[in-house]
């Protein structure tokens, strides 16, 4: 489907929303919908990996968008978050953890993703951690738009991540790296494991720098 | 030219200097290095350039840019900046500076627009846009923001710009809130502006086109667009795309009132 056949079905759905729930279809809410979505199909083209296929959304980011930064409704928080849910993959071999120093290496790196990078292939993507998050204290570049995760796992008594003890929190850690919708519908964190951002190896080793005791991030 | 280029060098030393002291933010080194340039942005050499490319005669028609009508009567320069984008009855269509530069290249000197529009930046016609825009933003330095939003298409333009602004998509769920919508954020050290309202003088839209010493280029509002939305992970924007100019409209009118330093300095 194009851009526009994405954009335009979105708005179709909109519309029809509005006149099922007895609205005015030709309200100016209306006719802005429609017009953000030709808007936005004109405005971009594919350029290298990057595809304006990028500018379909789910229902997470389409009501996240919508909501302009307020709260969403109850209900709605609650279905984007078994939605998400539902996506979250354990890891194939049930092995959580990896190791902390390349996922040291994974966490600093911001790359990946953008037309001008050669491949989507989760080999070439970095997970961006320190863009937005405090993790081991030698990195003193860090970014805040995500909370410190600095002592994470000793914060949360993790002191055998092999434990039956820490399982909850390496089962809650892997989930939150899978999929963080699952857990806050409106999360500002990509999605690494369900949108193949990193595989599942690369997310063991950023299970290793959160939870790892010997990792930086818990010394 | 000289003094530009020995104050280029100020500038990039004292990026190095800020760059290795801890515990000052990355606005405090800016600040300091942007009174140090005070008399010697390296923008300056751009806009001089804008300047002579506004007056010289070229292309197919061989006729300069003075009666380009910016929003302000043709040929009026001083004031327009701060003005844009704005709704323009010849065209029927609200277009920020880029694109209403290019209307005028096409029917002053029969530059064709699309040509330019599909050029790469910092090639070509692209490279005298980059003066231009610098020269013409810098004829309204120290004035304020205050775009028009008396016709519908303005007020309809900054709506699109609000939905474009909250928008999330791409590989990793972005929008431009993720990092502009929060105060007191950044990413790694830089600083990040909200500009879901005015973020204050001189920062954010008032701040752009701006002089990238890490590049040693001059970018337009509509570079700095492009550029926020592949780190984004978006596709590519078209230049002078319709979301590009809401997006400036939802900026430039959130900042109303805010202090033009433009062209300035960055990183």
């Amino acid at each position: 489907m194009t851009a526009r056949g994405i954009m335009r079905s979105l708005a179709a759905v909109v519309l029809a929303g509005g006149a099922i729930a007895g609205c005015a279809v030709f309200s100016p809410g209306a006719a802005l919908d429609a017009r953000m979505a030709d808007m936005m199909a004109a405005s971009f083209r594919d350029q290298g990996i990057a595809k304006v296929d990028r500018l379909a959304q789910d229902l997470a980011n389409e009501a996240c968008s919508n909501a302009q930064g307020n709260d969403l409704p109850a209900d709605l928080v609650r279905r984007i978050e078994a939605e998400n849910m539902k996506t979250v993959k354990a890891p194939s071999d049930g092995r959580y953890l990896g190791d902390w120093k390349r996922g040291e290496a994974i966490a600093q790196s911001g790359r990946g993703m953008t037309w001008t990078d050669a491949s989507a292939a989760p080999a070439g993507n970095g997970g961006n951690c320190y863009n937005c998050h405090e993790l081991s204290k030698q990195e003193i570049s860090y970014g805040t738009i995500g909370p410190s995760l600095h002592h994470y796992g000793r914060l949360r008594g993790v002191s055998d991540p092999g434990s039956p003890a820490a399982r909850p929190i390496v089962e809650y850690t892997w989930g939150k790296l899978w999929n963080t919708r699952a857990y806050n519908a409106c999360s500002n964190m990509p999605r690494f494991g369900h949108l193949g951002l990193l595989d599942e190896q690369q997310l063991r080793d950023l299970m290793a720098l959160l939870l790892d005791p010997n990792s930086p991030v818990n010394r | 030219m000289k003094r530009v280029a020995s104050a280029a060098a100020v500038v990039l030393t004292a990026w190095g200097l800020q760059a290795s002291a801890q515990g000052r933010t990355t606005a405090d080194g800016i600040a300091e290095y942007r009174k140090m340039l005070e008399d010697g942005n390296p923008a300056e050499l751009f806009e001089a350039r804008g300047e002579a490319l506004w007056k010289q005669p070229r292309g197919p028609r061989n006729a300069s840019l003075e009666r380009c009508d910016l929003g302000r009567g043709p040929g009026v320069v001083k004031g327009a900046f701060v003005t844009l984008p704005r709704w323009f009855a010849d065209t029927q269509r609200v277009q920020d500076l880029e694109s209403r530069l290019l209307t005028c290249m096409e029917t002053l000197q029969g530059i064709s627009a699309e040509d330019v529009a599909k050029t790469p930046f910092g090639r070509g016609e692209q490279r005298n846009l980059e003066g231009l825009v610098a020269w013409i933003a810098a004829e309204s330095r120290g004035m304020r923001f205050d775009l028009p939003q008396t016709h519908p298409e303005e007020r309809a333009m900054y709506e699109l710009g609000k939905r474009a602004f909250f928008y999330r998509g791409g590989s990793h769920d972005f929008s431009c809130a993720s990092c502009h919508g929060e105060e007191g954020k950044r990413i790694r050290l830089q600083d990040l502006p909200v500009l879901t309202r005015n973020p204050g003088d001189g920062v954010g839209f008032a701040a752009w086109p701006a002089y990238r010493v890490s590049a040693g280029e001059l970018w337009g509002m509509q570079r700095r667009l492009n550029d926020c939305y592949r780190q984004q992970r978006f596709p590519y924007p078209g230049y002078g795309s319709e979301v590009t100019i809401a997006l400036g409209v939802y900026m430039g009118v959130n900042g109303k009132g805010a202090e033009s330093i433009a062209p300035s300095i960055k990183r």
